[in-house]
Order: structure tokens, then C-alpha cells, then sequence
């Protein structure tokens, strides 16, 4: 059922390294402008920390950053060899 | 005039019947006979129905109200899809086990009384065990193995409950039951085994990445989600589902980011989304209920969606480990199309189903006040979108290229994955077509433009974060591993544990047979000296000997009858 790709095959449009840059690029400005809307956006939350600017972009960064860091360096307290449990 | 028959009857007697029907028929049935029962719920008035006299028990087989119908309407869907993407398969067990476990699934929720309820809880516990044995392999063996020990563990808990829940109220009703009695406590335990509770969840990744493509997407249905039902029946506004909740939204995110397993990554997800539903049961306002249960029902379709698409994959490629995958994208556009629709839904995107329903509890959250939850919720909304929404097609899909080439999905397979996707966004699009059969009265309103602003900079700035470390080469790479979960201490150090006591039980009971035998064979030795040949009491008398003692005796009997007077 899996083959080898042949060597005559299409090129996709992402294969291009500078096509994937393009997209990252385009998205990085997306981000900036988000974040910059914030200021147009009336709040309404009774907690008080959701009123500060861009509370939910910089959350879910830092949320997303921490969460990899964290998750990483569980690795060297639970990651085991894949037949760990069948030994 | 109704029938009053449970629906799940329906799915239960074709699952019997399966095995006599034509091959070819065969697969038919899961895609028939969730109409009936469809038809069936539809033509049902709101009322307790079904009534039985068992051993001078009165059962309610039949109970219909908004909560039910919404699971019964939904668990019919899944069933219909999850037949629909196993047309391929050729195995009468799975199709009996597949049929009778979403019976038994509908069964539970249109359960009036605990006897009935705890009926079918065993059968989604007996029926669900054989898809995952149905994968034929020593892991999937294994696995089924834990699983149905947690399983009938979580039936027994709940039988014992309800004995003493019926021994301490007269009552057998399936509704509110709270925490106040020791009866609570034990029900609550069983509910919380097959819902995942923390602690308590480790059938749970252990067990659905193995079964077979289309079994996951079955269980992936239905057992967590009876599970949910039940909760919100019996424990709706319990205090300790809050934080339970909130703990099981967050802890399996860590271990979703680096499992290497992809439909264990969806395990895991499954059990962070459960979290959101079990929050929203625990919180009880009539807002967090609507969003539990709504949750649930597009949790099913989301899910079940990102399980098919993760099954065509191993379906077509045989295996679904992210380390061995990238590229796919080339060779089965359209399963990466619907893939990521059920990211996205997972993800909670505008328009996409999750985001209507979960933001129904995360808003309970905060009208509540309960901010700590809130902020754990919101983590928990970034990790799942990071984990799931990202992780699962980028690794699968898009990545460094395997140079894996297979073909697209068959076509059953897409059709389902695309009726799936179609729900998702179809609910998020539109969501007062699933608010209008939640079970109270909902204004809720998700579109208001600072909560999709904000769910927006949420998802976009952790994909932003995705995006910076993978490029930075932080983010860690997928690598062939198991990672250590809670069975750990059951499967390891109990496993010694148990296997030292079997030992000392069993040089225990070679000593004692020792003993014995020895025993034993010293009292032979005694009887044989004395009856053996030439024993004393085997020897042959002379008739003098004979009358000598009996003369003796006579003597001993006199002098005897003297000392008495």
C-alpha cells in the first residue's frame, strides 16, 4: 500500500521552503494585528486581570510556552523505551 | 399509540441477530437500525415509560426527558457514523460488539431506575472489550485485558452503591443522588472510573490506541460519555466536579505534548475535554449543564472525526506514531481537509462547533466567580488547541515528508469523516440548532465580538508559540517512547508486588503441604506398626492370650466397681 515517491513527481506548493516562510511571515502580521485590536475591544469580565491589554494572546503564549518547557522536561522523569512494559 | 421499548433494545437484539445475517448484510445493520431507534426516540413523548416488576422491584426501562433525548440523539449519530466508516469491515465480532455496545450505551441513558442503568453499564463494559480485542494483537490483548478489570471494577462499585442507596432510601430512581450518604461516595467512584477521573483514567490511554481504526471511533462515543450523562443525573452542582474537572482539563495536555502515539494524543485530549464537561456538571447553574451536555454532544462529533481521520491513516499506512509520519497531505488531501475541521472544532475556532459549546461552560465558570478554574480552563483551551488542534495534523499531515505514499481514505471512510465535519461546522455556524434541544431554556449567545476577539488572540498567539519553538528546534521532537503514567504503579511495582505475594503465598503452601504430607506419612508409619505385618495389634492371638485378658478386664471391672461402693 506504501510506495516509494517517484522521482517525477509533482512539486506541491509547499515543498518550497520560502512558500512556508511566506505563510509564517503573513502569519506573524495576523498576530500583530490581533493583538493590536485589543484596544477597540469593550470588556466585560468581572475578573479584573482579563481588562489588561491583549490578556488572552499573551495567556495563550505564555500558557503554550510554558506548557512545551514543562512537558519537555517531564520527558526526563517519564519518557522509558517503546517496549518498556513488555520486558 | 408508543412502544415502550428502550431504543437501545433495538441496536441490542440486531447485535444478536448479526451473526445469523449474510456476510454481506451484515455491516448494514449499524447503518439501518440507528434510524429505527431514531424514529423510535422521535415519536417518544417526554414521560417514564417501560415499566417492569422484577423480583418486587419496580424498573423504569423507558425514561424520556430533554437530557436524554440530546445523548440519545447524538449517541444514534455516532453510531450511524462509526458504522458508516467500518463498512469495510468484514468481522462478525465487531459487529456484534459494535451494535450491542451502542445499544447498550442508549440504554443507559434512557434508564429510569439504577437497575437498569446498572444493566447496561456491564453491557458497554462486556461489548466495548471485544473491539479492542478485535485489533488481534498481544498489546490490544493486554490492554482489553486492564481495561475490563477497570470496567466490571467500576460495575461492581456501582452495584454495591446502589444496594445501599436502595437499602438506606427505598428508592431506585435514577436522579439526583448527591454525596450526603456512603451509597454517594461509592456511585460517585464508579462514574468517575468511566469518566476518567484522575487518577482513575488510565484505562483510558492504555486501551483506545489500541483497538482497531474503527473501534476507536466507537469507544471514543460512547463510554466516557454515559459516564458524563450519569454525572450530570446524579451529581449536577457537586462541589469537588470542579476542581476534578479542572485538574483532568490540564494534567493530560503535558502528556498529549509528548506522546508519540497519535491516537493516544487524541486519548489524551479526550480525557482534557471530558475535564471541561465534568467543570461544567460540578458548577450545576442551568448555563453550565447546557454546556456540559452540549459540549458532549459535539465533544462526540469532533472527536469521533479526528479519530476517523487518524484511523484512515493507520488504515492506509499501518501505523499512526508521529515519528514515522510527515507529508501526507500529498496523498490524502481530503482525510487532511477533514482532519483539520476537527482540529479546528477541538481547537474551539469561531464557526467551528467547539467554540459554541465550551465557551457556554468557561462563561459558567466566570459568571460563578470561580476564578482559579477559569484560569486553568483558559490554560487547558490554549493546550488542546496546541496539542490537538496543531500537533495531530502537523505531525501527520504536514511536517518534515516521510516520503510515505499511500492512498486517499476508501470512500465509506470519507463519507463519514465528511457528514462528521459537515456537523462540526454546521453546529458552530449555527448554534441555536443544537441550543433549542439542550435540556433548559438557553440565551446563551458565544458571538459577541470581545469573546471571539479574545478566543481568537488565544488560539493565534499559541499557534504563534507553536510556531516560534518548532522553528527555534525547542519544541521536542517526536520520539519512539513510552511515556509513565499513573498504571505505571499497578503494571510495575504492583506487578512485582503481586507477583512477590504469589510467591511467598506459594512457598507458603508448599510448606504447609509439606507438613502435611510429612504428618501423614508419620501416621501411616504409626498404623502400619501397629496393624502392619507383624504389628502388635496384627499379630494372631492364642486363645490362651484371648481369655487371659479377658479375665483381666473382668478383674480390673471388679476391682473398679469396689473402689466405687
Amino acid at each position: 500500500m506504501i510506495n516509494r515517491p517517484d522521482p517525477h513527481e509533482e512539486t506541491y506548493w509547499l515543498d518550497d521552503p520560502r512558500n512556508v516562510n511566506r505563510l509564517v511571515y503573513g502569519f506573524y502580521v495576523v498576530c500583530g494585528l490581533l493583538l493590536a485590536i485589543d484596544v477597540f475591544v469593550p470588556k466585560h469580565s468581572p475578573f479584573v486581570i482579563e481588562h489588561t491589554f491583549a490578556f488572552y494572546g499573551v495567556f495563550g503564549f505564555v500558557a503554550c510556552v510554558a506548557l512545551v518547557l514543562i512537558a519537555k522536561e517531564l520527558r526526563r522523569i517519564l519518557m522509558r523505551p517503546e517496549d518498556h512494559y513488555d520486558r | 399509540m408508543i412502544v415502550e421499548l428502550s431504543p437501545g433494545l433495538i441496536l441490542i437484539c440486531g447485535g444478536l441477530l448479526a451473526p445469523l445475517l449474510p456476510t454481506r448484510l451484515r455491516p448494514w445493520l449499524m447503518i439501518v437500525l440507528p434510524f429505527v431507534a431514531f424514529a423510535h426516540i422521535l415519536a417518544l413523548p417526554h414521560g417514564e415509560f417501560g415499566r417492569v416488576q422484577v423480583m418486587g422491584l419496580s424498573l423504569i426501562t423507558l425514561r424520556v426527558d430533554g437530557l436524554s433525548l440530546l445523548f440519545g440523539y447524538i449517541f444514534l449519530i455516532a453510531a450511524f457514523l462509526g458504522g458508516l466508516y467500518a463498512l469495510h469491515v468484514r468481522d462478525t465480532a465487531q459487529h456484534s460488539a459494535a451494535l450491542i455496545y451502542a445499544g447498550s450505551a442508549l440504554g443507559a441513558v434512557f434508564a429510569g431506575d439504577l437497575v437498569t442503568l446498572f444493566f447496561f453499564w456491564e453491557g458497554i463494559a462486556a461489548a466495548s472489550v471485544f473491539l479492542i480485542w478485535a485489533a488481534r494483537t498481544e498489546h490490544a490483548y493486554r490492554a482489553g485485558m486492564r481495561y475490563i478489570v477497570m470496567q466490571i471494577g467500576s460495575g461492581v462499585l456501582l452495584l454495591t452503591g446502589i444496594l445501599i442507596h436502595y437499602w438506606h432510601t427505598g428508592s431506585l430512581n435514577f436522579g439526583v443522588i448527591g454525596l450526603a450518604s456512603p451509597a454517594g461516595l461509592l456511585i460517585l467512584v464508579a462514574f468517575g472510573i468511566k469518566c476518567a477521573f484522575p487518577l482513575l483514567h488510565t484505562w483510558l490511554p492504555d486501551s483506545y490506541p489500541e483497538a482497531t481504526a474503527s473501534g476507536t471511533v466507537l469507544l471514543s462515543s460512547f463510554t466516557t460519555k454515559v459516564a458524563v450523562y450519569a454525572l450530570a443525573r446524579s451529581y449536577a452542582g457537586t462541589d469537588i466536579l470542579v476542581p476534578i474537572g479542572a485538574v483532568m482539563t490540564a494534567f493530560p495536555i503535558f502528556y498529549a505534548v509528548i506522546e508519540n502515539d497519535l491516537r493516544r494524543v487524541l486519548a489524551y485530549s479526550l480525557n482534557n475535554q471530558l475535564g471541561f464537561m465534568v467543570v461544567g456538571i460540578g458548577i450545576g447553574t442551568e448555563l453550565a449543564l447546557n454546556g456540559a451536555a452540549a459540549h458532549a454532544f459535539a465533544h462526540i462529533l469532533y472527536k469521533g472525526l479526528l479519530f476517523m481521520s487518524m484511523g484512515a491513516v493507520l488504515f492506509r499506512v499501518g501505523t499512526v506514531k508521529g515519528s514515522e509520519l510527515g507529508g501526507l497531505y500529498k496523498s490524502m488531501p481530503y482525510t487532511t481537509g477533514f482532519c483539520l475541521v476537527g482540529a479546528a472544532s477541538i481547537s474551539a475556532f469561531p464557526l467551528f462547533s467547539g467554540f459554541v459549546t465550551k465557551s457556554m461552560v468557561i462563561s459558567a465558570a466566570m459568571e460563578g466567580g470561580y476564578f482559579w478554574t477559569w484560569l486553568v480552563l483558559l490554560f487547558a483551551s490554549a493546550g488542546v488547541f496546541h496539542h490537538a488542534g496543531i500537533k495531530i495534523p502537523y505531525f501527520a499531515f504536514f511536517a518534515h515528508d516521510s516520503r510515505k505514499r499511500c492512498k486517499e481514505a476508501p470512500a465509506h471512510m470519507l463519507v463519514a469523516m465528511a457528514i462528521a465535519a459537515v456537523l462540526c461546522i454546521g453546529i458552530g455556524s449555527f448554534p441555536s440548532l443544537l441550543y433549542s434541544v439542550l435540556p433548559f431554556n438557553s440565551t446563551y449567545d458565544p458571538y459577541s465580538l470581545d469573546h471571539v476577539v479574545a478566543q481568537v488572540q488565544l488560539l493565534f498567539l499559541s499557534a504563534l508559540a507553536f510556531t516560534l519553538l518548532v522553528r527555534s528546534g525547542i519544541y521536542p521532537p517526536e520520539l519512539r517512547s513510552t511515556n509513565l503514567d499513573f498504571d505505571w504503579f499497578y503494571r510495575k511495582p504492583g506487578r512485582g508486588l503481586a507477583v512477590a505475594i504469589g510467591r511467598i503465598a506459594d512457598d507458603a503452601w508448599r510448606g504447609l503441604t509439606a507438613i502435611g504430607a510429612w504428618t501423614a506419612h508419620r501416621a501411616l508409619g504409626l498404623i502400619e506398626q501397629a496393624h502392619g505385618p507383624g504389628g502388635i495389634l496384627a499379630r494372631t492371638w492364642r486363645t490362651g492370650a484371648m481369655a487371659f485378658w479377658a479375665t483381666m478386664m473382668l478383674a480390673a471391672y471388679l476391682v473398679l466397681s469396689y473402689l466405687r461402693s
